[in-house]
């Protein structure tokens, strides 16, 4: 079918642009889409409408004033963010980290992987046209941003890690919160699932649509959910374990499908083995100091290349730091996951229809400000 | 032909209950808050624009103007403003602006003080339409009703009288001595050229 597309002699072929301000999109993300009636011959995404030079930036300031940097790669699951960056300089500078700090690190880290999840799914069901599955999913939200309100201050730019630890302590009313979350978002998600998965129409939407095969996640570098969605068990939590993960018993969903659905599913599932990260360190958690007491004021690790990955909620995140020994970074590299996700878009929309195309792409998860880094 | 009426029977049958949680949901009570109305109780922690803590027993600010949350914002958004007044210990601050606009409220400048001297409000309603409504000077958020004077301690003042006094006596001391000594200089100059010129009239 795709190869007879846009080669037809009574039909030509007609170019579409979908974006830069797009609703479908989220974000500033432009696609040229040559189209052949309603199906797609080649979608080329256009970047860079709001790249602000995050690099460039790591690179002509001190390591602590690159903070407030990370909470505005991936809006949506800052705290991951800020995990790999403390993680590059406690590995490049030599600095231990506290266990209850590294505790507090994965309960906020994981409230904010189900908060982000909770957000693609409401807005990935608005893609598709259901509008009131976003408000199920916001009522859990604004749960999750009053629990990291309480302990970080902000509500989406969060700026919490510090080298060494974390910028406050965890309280007794933060713990008993989280509990009363968990027990009460447990029984949310057969509800999603009964209200949205279930869904004769979603199921239409999402069943053997937008497949993306294993070797294609392999030669784009796609991450996270869109490669569990592909039947291949990768995630840096249990692959490459840091922090505390080790300790913990979680699962990681795989799903062989390669479809839209696939993606959905991996990211429902994502969020009760969250639940279960969550409810094991809030048993764990010991006392102690949460942040480091020996941590320098002005960092200067030893001359070298430092990396460091994180599983965030979009996948892979990994920062590479090259270090001359001052007080800067050489060369700061923030490897994002969407950048690749969204780049097997263009070979895996061959053939679509413009309308399955959009879904897909919802599917993938994108958050533009991550990948115009 | 059972297929489709299957799929057409399952199909009903999600739909509807889907629609049972819809109802369900809508003999619930609402969550949403009527914004202006009611507005809600932030958490102790929020971040708001950071303010100058007040010292219950001088009844002002603990600021020094070390300049060090200056030093560590990364976006440089704060300026404080400092000067010496006689008979007080160290500097007076004048003037703590914030530019609010490009605060990033990552918390720097909260950490990097260490007097304990700022932290963050529990503002949030800063709506406006002016961008100069966002350049606060804390210092005088924290003193509406106008800055108090500097508490002058007589002592300290009588003694850095003493010092300016001895200082200034000195410093002239000082610019006599150099002044004669230029003087003296110049004296011995004009002899020198004086001679050279005898010494051109000559020849």
């Amino acid at each position: 079918m795709s190869t007879l597309l846009g080669q037809s002699q009574l039909q030509e072929t007609f170019e579409l642009n979908i974006g830069p301000q797009h609703p479908a999109t989220h974000g500033v993300l432009r696609l040229k889409v040559t189209m052949d009636g309603e199906y797609i011959v080649k979608a080329e995404p256009v970047l860079g409408y709001i790249h602000r030079m995050h690099e460039k930036m790591g690179e002509n300031r001190t390591w602590n004033k690159f903070w407030p940097n990370l909470g505005r790669l991936d809006y949506l699951s800052a705290i991951a963010y800020n995990h790999g960056y403390a993680g590059l300089v406690e590995r490049a500078a030599g600095i231990e980290v506290p266990e209850r700090a590294e505790y507090i690190r994965v309960i906020t880290v994981e409230l904010n992987r189900i908060q982000s999840h909770l957000l693609w799914f409401g807005a990935f069901v608005l893609d598709l046209g259901g509008f009131t599955p976003l408000m199920y999913a916001f009522d859990e939200r604004e749960q999750i941003l009053d629990l990291l309100e309480s302990v970080t201050g902000s509500r989406l730019t969060y700026c919490y890690f510090r080298f060494g630890g974390v910028y406050n302590d965890i309280d007794d009313d933060f713990i008993t919160g989280t509990r009363a979350f968990i027990k009460r978002f447990r029984p949310q998600i057969p509800m999603y699932h009964d209200l949205v998965t279930g869904n004769v129409i979603l199921m239409e939407r999402l069943v053997d649509i937008g497949h993306v095969s294993s070797e294609m996640c392999r030669k784009y570098g796609a991450t996270g959910p869109v490669l569990r969605g592909s039947g291949v068990n990768f995630d840096i939590r249990k692959n490459e374990p840091y922090s505390v993960y080790p300790e913990f018993d979680f699962d990681v969903p795989v799903y062989t499908e390669c479809d839209s659905m696939a993606r959905y599913m991996v990211r429902m599932k994502e969020m009760e083995q969250s639940l279960r990260i969550i409810e094991q360190a809030l048993d764990k958690i010991p006392d102690g100091p949460y942040i480091a007491e020996k941590v320098p004021k002005m960092i200067k690790p030893v001359k070298g290349d430092y990396h460091f990955a994180v599983e965030a909620a979009r996948g892979t995140f990994s920062m590479r730091t090259v270090s001359d020994g001052t007080n800067q970074s050489y060369r700061m590299r923030l490897r994002s996951p969407t950048y690749s996700n969204l780049s097997l878009f263009e070979e895996a929309s061959r053939g679509m229809l413009l309308a399955d195309a959009l879904a897909f792409m919802g599917s993938l998860d994108l958050v533009i400000p991550e990948m115009d880094r | 032909m059972s297929g489709y009426f299957k799929y057409l029977f399952d199909g009903i049958k999600s739909l509807a209950i889907g629609l049972k949680i819809t109802n369900k949901e809508f003999l619930t009570k609402p969550i949403t808050l009527q914004y202006p109305h009611e507005s809600v109780k932030m958490t102790p922690r929020y971040r708001g624009h950071i303010e100058l803590i007040r010292n219950d027993e001088t009844s002002t600010h603990q600021c020094v103007s070390c300049g060090m949350c200056e030093k560590g914002c990364p976006s440089g958004c704060i300026s404080v403003k400092s000067k010496k007044v006689p008979g007080v210990k160290g500097k007076v601050l004048t003037a703590y602006i914030l530019n609010f606009t490009t605060c990033s409220l990552c918390g720097q400048c909260v950490e990097n003080c260490k007097f304990g001297a700022i932290r963050f409000s529990n503002e949030y309603n800063l709506a406006s339409r002016r961008k100069e409504d966002y350049i606060f000077n804390l210092l005088e958020r924290l003193h509406p009703e106008g800055v108090p004077e500097p508490k002058v301690d007589p002592e300290l003042l009588k003694k850095e009288q003493e010092k300016k006094e001895a200082a200034a006596k000195a410093a002239a001391e000082k610019k006599a001595a150099a002044a004669k000594a230029a003087a003296e200089k110049e004296a011995a100059e004009k002899e020198s050229a004086g001679g050279e010129s005898k010494a051109e009239e000559k020849s």
